[in-house]
């Protein structure tokens, strides 16, 4: 053969192979409102920068006809590339190709570059498009199933692994996004759950739409299963090239650091904080005040809105926030607020990003329901996620630090690097009126007029208690300092504590309250 | 998108904070005794078989009904002695979680 005639031959398999399921289950894909696999590849990656791999992979299941069926690329394209200039691997589903059904070898390209990703130190994006297990291949499916979890839980804690759910992810292969540390839905396109609608009207009669039951909004709102919504595909591969920015490529090294630049001047510090300390506002807007460009890429946004996470840049270098929202049910903690802000505390911890927690907060939710949901479970979780943490730890007070909420809010006491309070804190086991409530009782009994009794001793107990400088008196805060002084206290503690060394006693690995 | 755009006094150690309150917290469902006389469907599934009737004595541990889920024939029997006072439930009918099966007197 000449090379001519093997060249020919070259583009002929591989301009077939990239044509994945065909014209037809192409056109259908685009007429369910879905980017084919091959676009959504190159729309996220810088231009040009995509080199894929392994696309001449076949099947090699013989049963129930499979060996005269040939299925490009064995349904997933993998590859290596860059965004913004930062290099990832990455693999897409194809689901014009027999539903994107994942097969023994279609899970060997995905955990063959998921190795890659592993010895380079790369972030891993995996872009879920399956109908699910490839049936005709039995058990080997399953197998392919395991070996990608088993690989995600390797990978846990050494690179950053991001899903994208741009179609169905159901049954089994749910587990890999849960095993990930950032998962990416798109409305009306990203289904996922464990057991479907058809078999959930069979065997329990309950009728619900695939959207109600595992849609976009249901896992970024009700289950949390979801970090990022986005309306479209296009939104959400923005908000990944976003989050890329502010993570380091693997746990040896340090997210990039970018020119510094001050907050914008229409989030203003000092005005955020409403006089009457019972008040609310929007912890955002303070984040906004104290972090460069007043740019704060928020996590978990619709889902335990009572705590806020997320990423941000002081002074030109990433930084993980955990702040108590006032605005939504006081900023208290909960089963969920402790779920995602643990989660959240050891990602940063485990990416060498330093953590800045907010404080103001009354304390954990009362009620029947969270008791018997575990709250001492959850909310033990934020406890060992902060203790455990190494990285910088800085924490402000702001206004309220109340009881075992003030203690699991990155207090002295789990190890925060730096405790800073403003003027305006109250660090005490619980607020001046039900503490007043409880000291003070018989005085208030026995009073002619008890309410104005209850009153007095609940404006005592403030003026004594409802402070920041009992507090510092005993050290447990460093400095208090005020609103406009906060940002160049947190660069300051954040910069000098670039080499911080904190040995752990060896061990295997901990037992946090899962 | 989650929770209301209205401020509600949320009272936490008698301090009232006004907040918004989140779809998931309005939505919980108000804590209730158990009532022992009340015998609730544990799963979700379909009524095999019914076993006593209103009026008839039965004995801890005798099988009241059938009740078939997951694939599964579960035998609901008698948490205490006592007697039948209505049976709320038909032969093949589905039952939801925690829905009334039985009640004693």
């Amino acid at each position: 053969m000449s090379l001519a005639s093997q060249m020919m031959d070259f583009f002929r398999r591989r301009s077939k192979a990239v044509q994945g399921g065909g014209e037809k289950a192409l056109e259908k894909q685009v007429a369910m409102g879905k980017m084919t696999a091959r676009e959504r590849i190159t729309t996220l990656l810088d231009r040009d920068s995509f080199h894929e791999y392994d696309l001449f992979v076949e099947h090699k299941c013989s049963d129930f006809n499979m060996d005269k069926k040939q299925l490009a690329a064995d349904g997933v394209i993998t590859g290596t590339g860059k965004i913004a200039g930062f290099p990832i691997c990455i693999y897409a589903q194809d689901f014009t190709v027999a539903g994107g059904s994942l097969g023994l070898m279609h899970a060997r390209k995905i955990t063959k570059i998921m190795d890659h990703a592993m010895k380079l130190g790369l972030p891993l994006i995996g872009i879920n498009d399956s109908g699910g297990a490839r049936i005709q291949e039995g058990v080997n499916s399953l197998a392919g199933y395991g070996e990608i979890f088993f690989r995600n839980t390797q990978a846990s804690g050494v690179i950053p692994q991001i899903s994208v759910i741009l179609g169905p992810c159901a049954g089994g292969a749910v587990y890999s996004p849960a095993l990930t540390d950032f998962v990416f839905v798109v409305d009306n396109i990203s289904k996922m759950f464990i057991t479907g609608p058809e078999v959930i009207k069979t065997v329990l009669g309950e009728e619900i739409s695939m959207e109600d039951l595992g849609g976009a909004r249901v896992h970024t709102e009700i289950t949390g299963n979801a970090h990022f919504f986005a309306r479209s595909e296009i939104e959400c591969f923005e908000q990944i090239k976003k989050l890329v920015t502010f993570i380091p490529w693997n746990n040896r090294k340090r997210p990039d650091s970018f020119p510094a630049k001050p907050p914008r001047a229409e989030f203003d510090i000092e005005k955020i904080i409403p006089l009457n300390p019972r008040q609310p506002y929007d912890v955002r807007d303070l984040i906004r005040a104290l972090c460069d460009e007043s740019d704060f890429f928020e996590i978990q946004e619709h889902w335990a809105a009572n705590i806020v996470i997320g990423f941000a840049r002081l002074n030109g270098d990433t930084v993980g926030i955990v702040g108590n929202q006032p605005l939504v049910l006081a900023g208290v903690l909960d089963v969920d607020s402790s779920d995602k802000a643990a989660r959240f505390i050891r990602f940063c911890d485990a990416f060498n990003i330093p953590l800045i927690t907010l404080v103001d907060l009354p304390g954990y939710l009362p009620g029947v329901d969270q008791e018997h949901a575990g709250v001492i479970r959850h909310g033990a979780k934020i406890l060992y996620a902060y203790s455990e943490a190494t990285v910088p730890k800085v924490t402000v007070i702001l206004r309220k630090a109340y009881g075992g909420g003030y203690i699991a809010m990155c207090s002295r006491h789990l190890g925060a690097d730096f405790v800073f309070a403003w003027p305006t804190a109250e660090i005490a086991v619980m607020g001046p009126e039900g503490a007043a409530n409880i000291i003070f009782r018989t005085d208030i009994a026995a009073a002619d007029d008890p309410e104005a009794m209850r009153q007095e001793k609940v404006r005592e107990y403030t003026e004594k208690f409802a402070n920041p400088y009992i507090a510092a008196a005993n050290g447990h805060v460093d400095a208090v300092i005020g609103p406009h002084e906060t940002r160049d206290f947190l660069i300051h503690a954040i910069e000098i504590s670039r080499d911080k060394h904190e040995p752990r006693p060896e061990k295997k690995h901990g037992i946090p309250p899962f | 998108m989650e929770e209301s755009t209205e401020f509600t006094a949320f009272v936490i150690d008698d301090s009232e904070y006004p907040t918004r309150l989140t779809k998931k917290f309005m939505r919980r469902t108000p804590y209730a005794k158990p009532d022992p006389r009340r015998i609730l469907a544990f799963i979700p599934g379909v009524i095999q078989d019914i076993i006593v009737q209103p009026g008839q004595r039965v004995k801890w541990g005798d099988s009241l009904l059938i009740l078939e889920a997951m694939k599964m024939r579960n035998d609901v029997t008698a948490p205490h002695d006592g007697t039948i006072k209505a049976v709320h439930v038909k032969k093949n009918e589905r039952v939801m979680k925690n829905q009334l099966l039985i009640e004693f007197d």
